[in-house]
């Protein structure tokens, strides 16, 4: 009793409300129920199983937050955990992204894990935590949650990048991420501590009541504090100058978790870096605007030129997904409602978007993710026409064609860089859209227009292993008979070779239910969110964009 | 007030018509053809009838349908006719089903027939919005089905050329978004109704630096997309590496979306600058007009031929336009609407000759007249359509805006007029070439040597076109003439600018009790002065013209027609001194 006593003297423990982390619980909690379900069947289970589970779990965090959503409605946003956790509009609007995130994720991975043989609790496990911090920094109204948050992200995605011990790259890529990662992650700490030692505080909204009570004559400590601050977060959405790491990454990394990786790392970086500098330093706006306006400049152009002259697809994806970044930020540059509105958008969309595209590019990628060059992808729309259409409507709406969620994404942050007065650096941000229109285009007509040759199909070296199981020169009718999409094969040169791995793929991917299609159901069911969510916001946008625009006014 | 939703229900017919066939397995080719041509068919039936409800006489948009789409950025689903649009509007649903007939894709009938559809929506979508927003996503949006149209079936470079393309009309695009933005941000400080309605924009002030600034990023899109002369390179490579339905279709109805956002929206929007700026884009027009010519006259292939005299025609109706008055303003949308026609007559017809020789070089076709009369007769007639012989439609529209420029800017219609005797050269030219002489060039296996039936009735449309345009073009200049009368005098009092070609009465000018007709057209002075004086022009130009070829055969023929034309122009020249 004296004890409890005095331990309750010493440390006052907030209040724990269980409910304003519910999602993050149910994550977690699923994460361990999953492991521990697995650890007991020595065999392991189907990769199906794995994923039913991720998606009952991230339907649960769904309704956790749709419910928060219904409060946060009812009765306006709330402080909970001694004032570290805000749920407020924002927050509402990032833990459903993320667990729409988890429900997408779960659907897309099943055909690439079973095609390479590793369908393994690890890589829904891991997505599980990532996800959580990804939410934690959503939901953090504290500088420390808002690091613990991020390394509790940005650690199972160190994993992740590496887990496919085959290649070389992916351990480099992990190594890499590591590196950089972790020093980014210093980085950031000391900013927290500089801001601590200016203004007393690490409590975002302490923050900014503080600097609009103060003024700061000397305020050196707090400038550098913030700039440490951006840096760290500059590394996590990878802007330019701090993006060397994205492109080897996103390229070493096994297809699924890249992306994953791209989906959930800018959702979760971009909203603790949008809370805090519109949460914390408002008052500072004509400090970070400039140096904002240079990175969006740099990003969004060298993402869209450097994106263009690159041969491996997923490094052109890398580059894409820095010009995206750019294009997040003019928003966030805007420094107003209509801005953030834009920017929360965007991030909102382009999830999905990048889900959608990196699934079909681990798809085509085949066993190994031997085939990631862009010519490998020549005449793609004529041996699995659904998933080139899928792709291609996913690289047009990146592009930002009209009638799709991109478009209007570009249109708001444009809008309110317009509104804000930032007219060149609008105009520059689309004439980098328009470059980039080039390799987006590229791949679609690689897809659809090329001819395929046969110079393209030589490459796969275990072409050469089953070509030699099938007598060349015989009549392609069994084939045919097995596989059901051939015959549009047969009349391509390198017929045989191709209609061989053909019939190989459909084996490993299970195509029998929707054979038509020639992708799993589970593909299809995850390809078809992703689509919905982009055609359908694309003709009827209002729904979306009152969400985003919610969660800016509840802003405190 | 809920009268039927014409405009919409015309832009939905195409959509919907294309999402059916979404559903029709591929195979069906001949099913989904004779579904597709009917479709457009529809639509053109259907477009007629908004013909017939359009009331002429009025000024503003008719029909006009506004609900709101995007509330909180203020874009409005809006569209609205008015005369400027109306033939446009026509145009497009005229040539779109002659583009499915006329030049079907054997190959993979399904995605063709789905692309050319939702381009038809697209287009049709861009005439009619009266929401700057609303325009500009349509705008773009015509750009996907055109891309993937050259993709599929385009010929050896379309890869390349369909990418330029794309990337040229999306930059220009980048600066017109970014400029409707500031426009409508600068009403909302004026008003605070943020709003992207063209007919409330207008009334917005801007200084002087704002508007050149808007103007040209408006401006930047439209030339792009015209194109207007330093702005053109990427024409060429998207019309020769396109299939022929992609060539008809951007050279007669997607550049028209070009030259339409300028009257629209840059003579609309921004009269003050347009007045300031306009003899630069008039230099720019001429430019065009003479470098598209002599380019022209330098090509081998019958296609990148088109192309460049295509770079000429717009340059005209880009001088039509910022010359400001009404005859050229007038002039410059018969024009559009000429170019349309004419073009998408020989890119049909040298689809034709494709189709029989395997090849659009002028170097291995000869004397097929002799072969293909009928051929010949049609292609000669597009060729006096396209280099302006009175009679038929070119002369109408060239005349209009040459007469209309020179009232107010002299001395660019004068060097303007040489693009019509540069016409006549490379035209001509290649007529001979390709037609007369001894005969050259095998034809293909299976080639049908005259025009076929099928191809004479897609073609006939355009020939009757050709010659009512050219004869009796009143229908159409009356309901034309009241919205740029309008907009003319809008520009006129917005500028505070006596422009000098109005301050005089005009024959021309519409006027409820005397709607304008061929008549007075005819029998103004200027009018008879520059029908002979082009007559003559062409008669004496064009055997000199053969000369230079140095082919006997050929002066004889030139100097032939060079008298026929000048007969006709001189019988119209009577005609008008009699009435």
């Amino acid at each position: 009793m004296e004890l409890g006593a005095l331990a309750t003297h010493m440390l006052q423990l907030p209040h724990v409300n269980y409910t304003a982390i519910m999602p993050e619980l149910i994550l977690l909690g699923g994460m361990l129920l999953l492991l521990l379900v697995s650890a007991l069947f020595k065999k392991g289970l189907p990769t199906e199983f794995y994923a039913s589970s991720t998606v009952a779990i991230g339907i649960a965090s769904l309704i956790a937050s749709l419910v928060l959503y219904h409060d946060v409605e009812a009765h306006s946003a709330f402080n909970a955990i001694g004032h570290a956790i805000d749920i407020d509009g924002f927050s509402v609007l990032f833990l459903t992204l993320v667990s729409c995130i988890v429900i997408v994720y779960a659907f897309l991975s099943v055909a690439y894990l079973q095609r390479e043989q590793t369908g393994g609790v690890e890589y829904y496990a891991l997505a599980l935590i990532s996800c959580s911090g990804a939410m934690f920094m959503a939901s953090a109204n504290d500088l420390i949650l808002i690091f613990i948050g991020l390394e509790i992200l940005s650690i199972p995605l160190y994993v992740m990048a590496g887990m496919d011990q085959l290649r070389e790259a992916s351990g480099e890529a992990a190594m890499k991420y590591f590196i950089l990662g972790a020093f980014s992650s210093a980085i950031f700490l000391y900013g927290i501590a500089l801001t601590y030692g200016a203004t007393g505080s690490v409590n975002l909204a302490e923050i900014s009541a503080f600097l609009a009570k103060n003024v700061i004559l000397g305020n050196g400590v707090l400038l550098a504090g913030m700039g440490l601050l951006l840096i760290g977060f500059f590394f996590k959405i990878a802007a330019v100058p701090f993006h060397f790491w994205t492109p080897d990454v996103y390229q070493g990394s096994p297809t699924i978790a890249t992306g994953f990786m791209a989906a959930i790392a800018k959702a979760g970086a971009f909203a603790a870096f949008i809370r805090v500098f519109m949460a914390s330093f408002p008052s500072l706006a004509s400090d970070w605007q400039p140096i904002l306006w240079v990175v969006v400049l740099l990003t969004t152009l060298l993402g869209a030129t450097v994106a263009l002259v690159q041969k491996d697809i997923k490094r052109m994806l890398a580059y894409s997904s820095i010009n995206h970044a750019g294009f997040i930020l003019l928003g966030l540059q805007a420094a107003s409602q209509k801005g953030i509105g834009a920017s929360l958008y965007y991030v909102f969309v382009y999830s999905f978007l990048v889900l959608g595209t990196f699934a079909i590019v681990a798809i085509s990628g085949a066993k190994g993710d031997a085939l990631h060059d862009i010519d490998d992808l020549q005449g793609y729309a004529k041996r699995h026409p659904f998933l080139a259409t899928s792709l291609a409507i996913f690289l047009l709406a990146q592009a930002g064609a009209p009638f799709t969620t991109g478009f209007l994404a570009k249109l708001q942050v444009v809008t309110a860089a317009v509104e804000a007065h930032s007219y060149a650096l609008a105009v520059i941000a689309m004439i980098s859209a328009a470059i980039a229109t080039g390799f987006y285009l590229r791949l679609v007509y690689k897809m659809f227009g090329a001819e395929s040759s046969e110079a393209a199909f030589e490459t796969p070296s275990q072409l050469q292993q089953t070509a030699d199981s099938v007598e060349v020169g015989t009549s392609f009718s069994g084939i045919e008979s097995d596989t059901g999409s051939a015959p549009a094969l047969a009349t391509l040169q390198g017929g045989v070779a191709l209609a061989t791995l053909e019939s190989e793929e459909s084996e490993v991917y299970g195509l029998s239910p929707l054979g038509k299609l020639g992708v799993s159901p589970w593909l299809a069911t995850g390809l078809a969110l992703c689509l919905g969510v982009t055609i359908v916001f694309g003709f009827w946008p209002q729904p979306l964009v009152d969400f985003a625009n919610h969660a800016t006014l509840l802003f405190n | 007030m809920i009268s039927f939703p014409y405009l919409t229900t015309l832009l939905l017919i195409p959509i919907g018509a294309a999402l059916a066939l979404l559903f029709v397995p591929g195979k069906y080719k001949k099913l989904i053809h004779t579904f597709a041509v009917t479709a457009s068919v529809v639509i053109f039936g259907f477009s007629a009838f908004i013909l017939d409800e359009f009331k002429t006489g009025v000024s503003g948009y008719q029909m006009v349908t506004t609900h709101s789409w995007f509330g909180s950025l203020g874009i409005n689903y809006s569209l609205g006719i008015d005369g400027i649009s109306l033939f446009l509007v026509m145009m497009t649903t005229l040539l779109f089903p002659i583009a499915l007939a006329g030049a079907n894709e054997k190959r993979n009938t399904k995605t063709f027939a789905i692309w050319t559809l939702l381009l038809e929506a697209a287009c049709i979508g861009s005439f009619l919005s009266i929401d700057l927003l609303l325009f500009f996503i349509f705008f773009e949006a015509t750009l996907v089905p055109v891309y993937f149209l050259m993709v599929e079936f385009g010929y050896e470079k379309r890869g390349y050329a369909a990418v330029k393309f794309f990337i040229y009309t999306f930059t220009g695009s980048a600066f017109l978004l970014v400029a409707i933005l500031s426009l409508a941000f600068i009403h909302q400080s004026q008003t605070h109704v943020l709003t992207f309605s063209v007919i409330q924009l207008e009334h917005t002030h801007l200084t002087s630096v704002a508007g050149v600034l808007l103007f040209l990023g408006f401006t930047a899109a439209f030339a792009v997309k015209a194109p207007i002369f330093p702005f053109h390179s990427w024409s060429p490579d998207a019309y020769s590496q396109s299939p022929t339905s992609g060539s008809i279709l951007l050279a007669g109805v997607m550049a028209k979306l070009g030259s339409y956002g300028i009257i629209r929206f840059d003579l609309g929007l921004f009269p003050h600058t347009v007045v300031l700026l306009a003899p630069l884009f008039m230099t720019l027009g001429v430019i065009g007009i003479i470098y598209g010519g002599i380019v022209a006259a330098k090509q081998r292939n019958l296609k990148r031929l088109v192309a460049f005299s295509s770079l000429a025609h717009l340059g005209f109706i880009v001088m039509g336009a910022f010359a400001l008055s009404d005859q050229s303003v007038t002039g410059a949308v018969i024009q559009m609407l000429n170019h349309g026609i004419y073009t998408a007559a020989l890119f049909l017809l040298i689809a034709m000759i494709y189709r029989r020789k395997g090849t659009m070089s002028l170097d291995e076709i000869r004397g097929m007249q002799k072969s293909a009369p009928i051929l010949a007769a049609v292609f000669i007639l597009m060729v006096m359509a396209s280099i302006g012989v009175p009679g038929l439609n070119g002369f109408v529209g060239e005349f209009l805006i040459l007469m209309g420029t020179f009232i107010t800017h002299r001395w660019w219609a004068v060097v303007g007029v040489l693009g019509v005797v540069v016409a006549a050269v490379y035209m001509l030219w290649a007529y001979q070439q390709a037609f007369h002489g001894p005969e050259k060039g095998e034809y293909l296996k299976n080639a049908p040597r005259d025009l076929t039936l099928k191809e004479g009735l897609v073609l006939a449309p355009l020939v009757i076109l050709v010659v009512l345009l050219g004869v009796y073009p009143k229908p159409f200049l009356n309901r034309i003439t009241p919205s740029v009368d309008k907009l003319i005098i809008h520009v006129e009092n917005k500028s505070q600018l006596k422009l000098p070609g109005n301050a005089k009465p005009i024959a021309f000018r519409y006027d409820k009790k005397s709607a304008i007709n061929d008549k007075t057209l005819l029998s103004n002075s200027d009018s008879k002065v520059g029908n002979a004086s082009k007559a003559v022009l062409t008669g004496i130009v064009m055997p000199i013209s053969s000369c230079i070829t140095g082919n006997k055969v050929a002066t004889g023929r030139a100097s032939q027609t060079g008298y026929y034309v000048w007969s006709v122009g001189k019988s119209f020249c009577r005609q008008g001194v009699s009435k």
